[in-house]
């Protein structure tokens, strides 16, 4: 049972990671193979804040996504703009090369070793019920997980920004000649994915680590669960995120010998029977 | 009405085969680079191999609109082929080519019944999660592979039974170059030929082809099995100028960085797989040298620069500019 | 006027007879991985060679030392790290080959020292079979079987009678794990349980699940030094291992003072052995360690800033020896047989295997001040590689 629960928490974290990649790619169509950039400069920010400043870890975190979101508007106006006509190959190689810079800075400024990371008192140790027992920090991040999920639904679709967005991106110059302002709201978007990059980067930092090198680990995991999930679907990230995780998880607990093979096997396994992820209709299901 | 194609109309198809003067020139470069760097000889012999790896991902991507992750699959089974080879006793690098090339090769057959559908996103992340799973099956295997410490006991025999694989690299030098030019002369011929230009077709409007009698799927194995083909050649050269085969061969950070070679130098032209790669590679060891903590930042720079001021890389960036001429002339 | 010529003829030979005197500068390739997942090995033990330099000048036995480093990432690449090391010997004339972070890197350039017949200083790498690929190779860090033996000696010998071994699923986790394996059950333990980590791993979940539900008296854990022991040791608190009696030796990479603030608290109790610990008490730690945190504030002295150290300090007694000459059939000869007092206590070089022979300790983690430090308690003196053939 506890390794169910394991499995949950451990996709949900996949999840919170690669959440924000889903909604750039998805919703904007453009290939931020630099994501990964963003989740690790809300880590910094986090693990900076709390040893630095000792700042409170439930202010830290949204401070993250703050900064990440800024840094997202930044790069947006002035780089990311110029390429959204660009080929899919150009814009990969452009977030390859933020990436590349983004690390050689992470490394310049704070050094190629892990941060450190102390979580408050309330959020460590574990709850024990009969027969199972949960993490309370694992505990926390499903939470965290499911209200981000059911937050980011309604957005997209009960608003009026996410009514705007599903029609700036289906449609621009429609979009445009009903007076949407399709250049702010392509920002937002992206000010939203590389918010929620950066939480789920300061998120992760306690139980993937931080170095430099935070970009190019993790890319893979990524791009699994936006691919199996279908980008631009909330919902459908979420389910394939959790089961990767589950399958991960059990796969490595019933048979290690394999362990290392599981996600992969899965998630080809995935892809040849649904090619277009698991829901193949943007945004919604 | 006759659906045969007068001459006049495949005219153009028929010149673009012809070999253009700046090709010669361009293949005169290899041969002036041994007398001209007569020091370097083991980074362009690197720089050879790896622009025939870019070489098998330009017929899949650049040609048949196939988008990889994953060539580093291809790339270390030829490299561990020749490697094993070997390792046991048979060493003659000739030999090991060709098993090299025919295990690659039923690798990519095998794997491209995965490849056949799905969405570019699908295509990228099946084959990789297939480069991944050998990287993880080489490195279970640490008993014949040697894991993460590498292959040893490599002994490759003289090449053509009298060329030794010395210090300098200029065996290693000569052999790649001519691996390269041998298999790029064939890719050419290929690409120009109604097989590559179905492959173009099938890139451009995938539904058309069908329509006009060609088979998708066939043609996409048979082109999947030919790049794989190339990159386990490549694979191969790398292990026997080496005398080393690491689990390095298989990483991912192989297939990323030769994705990044060759929209560098810009896809669907061949040419670009060899100039992307030159430029890149070059770039990387001059950085590096001169600053052997930071060199990522002023590659990354370089990258970005490059695609904001140079779309479709340096050969998009070359065509515009003989474009630019000519009308100014 | 005679006078004047005869001095100038006199002052121009004693100026060329110095100038020819002066001896060639003593040129060092160094090749370790300085950007990449492994960066953070190369900047240690970068540090410690220029830390020796620093205190000892920069000139050995009349000849100028310059260090040419090349970034050879990610450190695994052996065609990457052989490339740099024919560049270093045919465009730089390098005299000396140093450095590799990893084994790989070392396996694949070994031949090039062969060949060129260049005296090569591995600093880092530790897998056994290191040494043996070429009679020019001589090593200053460790390996794994050096390291792994004594705290599977000590967990028998300490009312540890079962155990479950965790080790990462690569080369070296299965040398440890072999190692551990052959020594624990010689001393008459049982290993109850055994599992190999893949090394791309981000949660430990499932490992220290099994382990809890195994309930041995000890976990044996090897994973590279970085995030898989943190996140290890952070889930092996979170889990309450240790609270179910459940005791943790592991090899020093574990707490390596490079991360063991990363891991914090979880740390405190941990059982292992290595080769050397900021806390080891010797006037020559300590005047290392002093000198270390000067030049550099924002690290901590560890294990690899020692392996450069004591390779500079192999080098500059080498060639004392030999009275400047580096050539590499003389450089071995002299090099076999040396001892010196290392930072880390008293070292030598294996005459015959041409590995270091050396103390190893079994520690324990603790709270220094404010600051998590592994506190000796326990040695074996003198440890030969076990893990050569």
């Amino acid at each position: 049972m506890t390794i169910i629960f394991d499995g949950l928490a451990s996709g949900m974290l996949l999840f919170l990671i690669s959440v924000g990649l889903s909604v750039t790619l998805g919703l904007m169509n453009f290939v931020n193979l630099a994501h990964g950039s963003f989740a690790m400069l809300g880590g910094y920010v986090c693990a900076l804040m709390l040893s630095r400043y000792g700042l409170p870890f439930l202010l830290a975190v949204p401070l993250a996504a703050l900064v990440a979101a800024l840094a997202g508007v930044l790069l947006e106006r002035l780089l990311y703009r110029r390429l959204y006509a660009a080929s899919p190959l150009d814009q990969v190689l452009f977030s390859i090369g933020l990436n590349f810079m983004a690390i050689s800075a992470a490394h310049y400024f704070f050094g190629a070793q892990q941060q450190p990371m102390v979580l408050p008192e309330f959020l460590r140790g574990q709850l024990h019920f009969s027969g199972l027992d949960v993490g309370i920090y694992r505990l926390f991040l499903i939470t965290v997980g499911l209200t981000l999920a059911l937050c980011l639904q309604w957005l997209l679709a009960k608003t009026r920004f996410g009514a705007q967005l599903r029609a700036a991106v289906d449609n621009p110059r429609a979009a445009r000649g009903l007076g949407i302002n399709v250049e702010r709201i392509f920002t937002l978007a992206f000010a939203l994915g590389s918010a929620l990059a950066g939480m789920g980067g300061a998120l992760g930092i306690e139980i993937l680590g931080l170095d430099p090198g935070f970009p190019v680990k993790y890319i893979v995991y990524f791009l699994i669960v936006v691919a199996v999930g279908g980008s631009g679907n909330i919902k459908g990230s979420l389910i394939a995120a959790l089961l990767l995780g589950l399958c991960d998880v059990a796969g490595k607990y019933y048979l290690p010998q394999i362990g290392a093979f599981v996600i992969y096997v899965v998630m080809v396994v995935m892809l040849i029977a649904r090619p277009q992820g698991l829901f193949n209709r943007k945004l919604l299901s | 009405m006759s659906t045969q194609l007068k001459p006049a109309e495949l005219d153009p198809l028929r010149r673009a085969a012809d070999w253009q003067r700046w090709e010669y020139a361009f293949w005169l470069l290899p041969l002036a680079a041994y007398f001209i760097f007569p020091k370097s000889l083991s980074l362009l012999s690197q720089i050879a191999i790896t622009a025939l790896f870019a070489l098998s991902l330009d017929l899949i991507l650049g040609y048949a609109g196939i988008v990889s992750l994953g060539q580093a699959a291809f790339f270390g089974l030829g490299a561990y082929a020749a490697g094993l080879m070997a390792a046991h006793g048979m060493g003659d690098p000739t030999l090991g080519l060709l098993v090299a090339a025919l295990i690659a090769g039923c690798g990519g057959f095998i794997s491209s019944f995965l490849v056949l559908r799905g969405t570019d996103l699908t295509r990228l992340m099946v084959t990789l999660g297939v480069a991944m799973m050998l990287y993880e099956a080489a490195n279970k295997l640490t008993e014949l592979t040697g894991g993460v410490d590498g292959l040893q006991g490599i002994e490759v025999k003289p090449l053509l039974g009298y060329f030794n694989f010395d210090l300098y690299g200029k065996t290693a030098y000569w052999y790649s170059v001519v691996v390269l030019f041998a298999l790029f002369f064939l890719a050419r011929r290929i690409v120009h030929s109604p097989f590559g230009l179905s492959l173009q077709g099938i890139r451009q409007n995938v539904g058309r082809m069908p329509a006009i009698g060609a088979p998708v799927h066939g043609r996409l194995v048979a082109v999947y099995t030919l790049s794989a083909a190339y990159a386990g050649v490549a694979g191969a050269l790398l292990t026997q100028t080496t005398q080393f085969v690491s689990l390095d061969v298989l990483a991912f950070s192989r297939s990323a960085e030769l994705l990044l070679m060759l929209v560098l130098g810009g896809a669907g032209c061949l040419y670009g797989a060899l100039i992307g790669t030159a430029v890149f590679m070059t770039a990387h060891h001059f950085l590096s040298n001169m600053n052997p903590q930071y060199w990522q930042f002023w590659l990354g720079a370089l990258l970005v620069l490059i695609v904001l001021f140079a779309r479709d890389g340096v050969i998009g960036l070359l065509v515009r500019l003989r474009g630019w001429l000519r009308k100014s002339a | 006027m005679r006078h004047l010529n005869k001095s100038i003829v006199v002052a121009a030979l004693g100026l060329a007879t110095a100038w020819a005197a002066q001896a060639a500068d003593l040129k060092i390739g160094l090749v370790l991985p300085m950007t990449g997942p492994f960066a953070a090995y190369g900047k240690q033990i970068q540090n410690g060679i220029k830390l020796y330099l620093a205190q000892n000048g920069d000139t050995i036995a009349g000849r100028k030392v310059q260090i040419i480093l090349k970034d050879d990432a990610p450190g695994t690449a052996g065609d990457v790290s052989k490339r740099l090391a024919q560049e270093l010997v045919i465009q730089d004339n390098v005299d000396i080959l140093a450095g590799f972070g990893l084994t790989p890197s070392a396996f694949a350039v070994a031949p090039i020292a062969n060949e060129a017949k260049k005296p090569m200083v591995v600093m880092n790498a530790a897998t056994s079979a290191v040494t043996t690929k070429s009679n020019y190779i001589v090593r200053t860090s460790m390996t794994l079987p050096q390291i792994t033996a004594p705290v599977a000696t000590w967990a028998a010998k300490n009312k540890i009678k079962t155990v479950f071994t965790v080790v990462a699923d690569y080369g070296p986790g299965h040398d440890a794990e072999g190692q551990f394996k052959k020594t624990f059950s010689a001393a008459g333990g049982e290993i109850v349980g055994e599992v190999r980590v893949p090394v791309k791993n981000p949660d430990f979940a499932p490992y220290l699940q099994k382990v809890k539900d195994t309930k041995p008296d000890a976990v044996f854990l090897f994973v590279p030094a970085g995030e898989m022991g943190i996140a290890f040791m952070k889930g092996f608190q979170e889990r309450g291992l240790a609270q179910a009696g459940i005791k943790l030796i592991a090899t020093g990479d574990l707490t390596d003072e490079d991360v063991i603030d990363s891991i914090g608290e979880p740390a405190l109790g941990v059982i292992n052995s290595f080769h050397y610990a900021q806390a080891h008490k010797s006037a020559e730690n300590q005047a290392f360690t002093a000198a270390y945190s000067k030049a550099y504030p924002n690290d901590r002295p560890n294990f690899m800033a020692v392996g450069g150290y004591d390779g500079m300090r192999l080098i500059a007694e080498t060639l004392k020896k030999t009275g400047g000459n580096a050539d590499a059939d003389k450089f071995i000869e002299a090099a076999k047989g040396l001892k010196w007092i290392s930072p880390r206590g008293p070292v030598s070089i294996d005459p015959v295997t041409r590995d270091i022979v050396q103390n190893v300790y079994i520690r324990r983690v603790e709270k220094v001040g404010n600051q998590l430090q592994n506190i000796e308690f326990d040695q074996v003196n003198d440890v030969r590689d076990p893990g050569k053939p």
